[in-house]
């Protein structure tokens, strides 16, 4: 029997031939992230741990510090790297949303294993990663014995074909896939098929990080052209860089499902408050809800294309009187090459505000917390009621261009009909 | 150090205790909001269920059991089973658990049992029974009862040892003195922070 790409992965750092569904295999972690939430309150320094080289260290959900507890974890985790010699350390100023940082540093590398104490270290799959979140005592426990353990869970494949059209992006398929199908608690995900060429990496991005709002284990894509150019630019595996080996899927992998998305059938959607999972609709067909606040940002779209497509939506136009419109770019780096490219000069003119990178407003904690009553279009990871702040706001989601051409508008609208304006 | 727990830990893999049911998808927003991850555990503990079951935190007492649905935990890396712990709740069933949620549970301590159709077999004030090492459940106050696949040893060894950091301590990563303590609530969120 053949194995899915996630199996192939597990078995391979488990030191095993092969794995299946419902093993329990002990494997070792290439790459452990932790976030500057790890070190706020009651940090415990390790005696030791199990590779300096195999840790980075990331400073992104509230920097720069919002509250005297998260800055109490400032200091710990500069006297963690400096004790341990931890050298990527991605402190204040070169920092990010982790998992931006991790994409654009190479850190998730095909065919291998990271963790991170972070519910949407999935995105990783994107690159091939066995990539999840653990919780912040797991990834402890990895920091210092280098290894975890996981059961094999059946494997969902989302075979694409077609391409995807202009103004449909990469979070409209995973609002649509979430929409159609639902949950996938305690299953896998795997993205692949001819389709996939015609989706950027971006885009890959995001699906693979909201692989998490589905409840799945890890989300994990397919190893082809884009990523090779992607590594190669990076120059991660090239001839004098330890190389590393891409998981494919086996022709007679089995699954629990196999599912084909038709993506050029594909149109925006907009998911409605509270869960992602069977509450969307195509933007055409969802009530033109006024808005309060729109939020463009998170790992899933904060990228620099986000930011891209929010600035060629608000170019020249005004945000509508009565709503805030939050932009935040996803690392300092995405932040600095929005800023020399022009994005964040023409998303400022529109009106908006376009805050330091962090996660912020998407768990909302800081820069962009709504209220009670109100109603936020976020691009972000969560609609969850009390997600970005009172547990009396709505909040629907939608790609970076919906909520571009919706907080223009002042309500929820179709970025495409806008830019016909 | 072995890292094998005592038969006193073993114990910790039985739990009696009457059951508080809650519904289908509950999210670690609902447990954990982001305005608690500003508060120190104890005063975090109290916001847990705020808007699903308000007062709830204050009702709950030591060695209760709370009970779910489906996809219990959807959501973030947030240390929620220690909230469970720092109001004494003694064991989680759901009918199907967030696997993230489901290892915080294990790398706490806090013995967690999938059980289909919990919550139609459990309300309110019943008492249950779990026994992780055996597989089995039952409704003490109904006398319905049922078994379940039994957790890899692995996994029952963690939850059994008090919780992950317990463990490393026993291995030495941490001063052997913690061990006792980094078993407490408090500090199954520490090491650890938060996570989001
Ligand atoms: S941006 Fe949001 S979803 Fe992403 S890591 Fe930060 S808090 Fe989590």
């Amino acid at each position: 029997m053949g194995m899915t790409m996630i199996e192939r992965i597990l078995a391979r750092k488990a030191g095993l031939d092969a794995v299946g569904v419902g093993d329990t295999v002990t494997v070792d972690v290439d790459l452990t992230v932790l976030i500057d939430l790890q070190f706020a309150t009651m940090w415990v320094p390790p005696l030791r741990i199990a590779d300096p080289d195999k840790v980075a260290i990331v400073m992104d959900h509230a920097v720069p510090a919002p509250t005297i507890k998260d800055a109490a974890g400032g200091p710990h985790a500069r006297k963690f790297a400096a004790d341990f010699g931890i050298e990527r350390f991605y402190d204040v100023g070169r920092h990010g949303i982790c998992h931006q940082v991790i994409a654009e540093n190479g850190l998730a590398r095909p065919g291998e294993v990271l963790a991170c104490t972070d519910s949407h270290t999935c995105a990783a799959g994107a690159y091939n990663t066995a990539a999840r979140g653990l919780g912040p005592a797991e990834v402890y426990s990895i920091l210092c014995t280098g290894r975890t353990w996981f059961q094999v869970s059946p494997t969902i494949r989302y075979e694409l074909v077609g391409e995807l059209p202009a103004g449909v992006g990469g979070k409209d398929v995973f609002l649509h896939i979430a929409n159609e199908y639902g949950d996938a608690t305690n299953h896998n995900l795997e993205y692949g098929g001819p389709g996939l060429a015609s989706i950027p990496l971006h885009d890959r991005r995001t699906i693979a990080t909201q692989g998490a709002e589905v409840s799945a284990d890890f989300s994990t894509f397919a190893y082809d052209d884009v990523l090779a150019a992607y590594f190669d630019a990076l120059g991660v595996g090239a001839p004098g860089v330890a190389g590393f080996e891409p998981a494919h899927a086996d022709p007679d992998a089995a699954y629990a499902d196999v599912r084909e998305i038709d993506l050029s059938a594909l149109v925006p959607y907009v998911a409605r408050p509270g869960t992602v999972s069977r509450n969307g609709l195509p933007v055409t067909a969802i009530e033109a809800r006024k808005i309060d606040q729109a939020f463009i940002g998170s790992c899933a779209n904060g990228q620099l294309d986000d930011l891209r497509i929010a600035a060629e939506v608000l170019r020249g136009k005004q945000v509508a009187p009565g709503v805030r419109l939050i932009v935040t770019p996803a690392s300092q780096q995405v932040y600095r090459d929005a800023m020399r490219l022009g994005y964040l000069q023409d998303i400022a003119d529109a009106g908006a505000v376009v805050t330091n990178a962090t996660c912020g407003a998407c768990f909302g904690y800081h820069m962009g917390v709504v209220g009670p009553g109100e109603v936020c279009l976020t691009s972000s990871t969560r609609n969850f009621t009390g997600r970005m702040g009172s547990p009396d706001a709505e909040i629907y989601m939608a790609s970076p261009a919906t909520v571009a051409a919706s907080a223009i508008a002042g309500h929820i609208a179709d970025a495409r009909e806008e830019a016909a304006r | 150090m072995s890292d094998s727990p005592t038969a006193a830990q073993a114990g910790a893999l039985h739990v009696t205790g009457r059951v508080w049911v809650f519904g289908h998808g509950l999210t670690t927003d609902d447990m954990y909001p982001p305005d608690a991850m500003k508060l120190d555990i104890p005063e975090a503990a109290k916001q847990v269920f705020y808007n699903v079951r308000p007062g709830w935190s204050a009702q709950v007492q030591p060695g209760d059991i709370v009970v779910a649905g489906r996809n219990f935990g959807l959501g973030s890396s947030r240390p929620v089973a220690a909230l469970f712990r720092q109001l004494g709740v003694a064991a989680l069933i759901a009918e199907e658990f967030n696997s993230l949620f489901f290892r915080n549970a294990v790398n706490a301590g806090l013995p967690a049992m999938t059980v289909p159709g919990a919550t139609e077999v459990f309300h309110d004030g019943d008492i249950a029974a779990v026994d992780l090492a055996a597989g089995s459940w039952a409704n003490q106050t109904t006398q319905i009862s049922g078994t379940v696949p039994v957790l890899p040893d692995l996994v029952l060894e963690i939850i059994a040892g008090g919780g992950v950091l317990a463990r490393l301590a026993r291995q030495g990563y941490l001063p052997a003195e913690l061990a006792d303590v980094l078993s407490s609530p408090s500090a199954a969120a520490a090491g650890q922070g938060s996570g989001a």
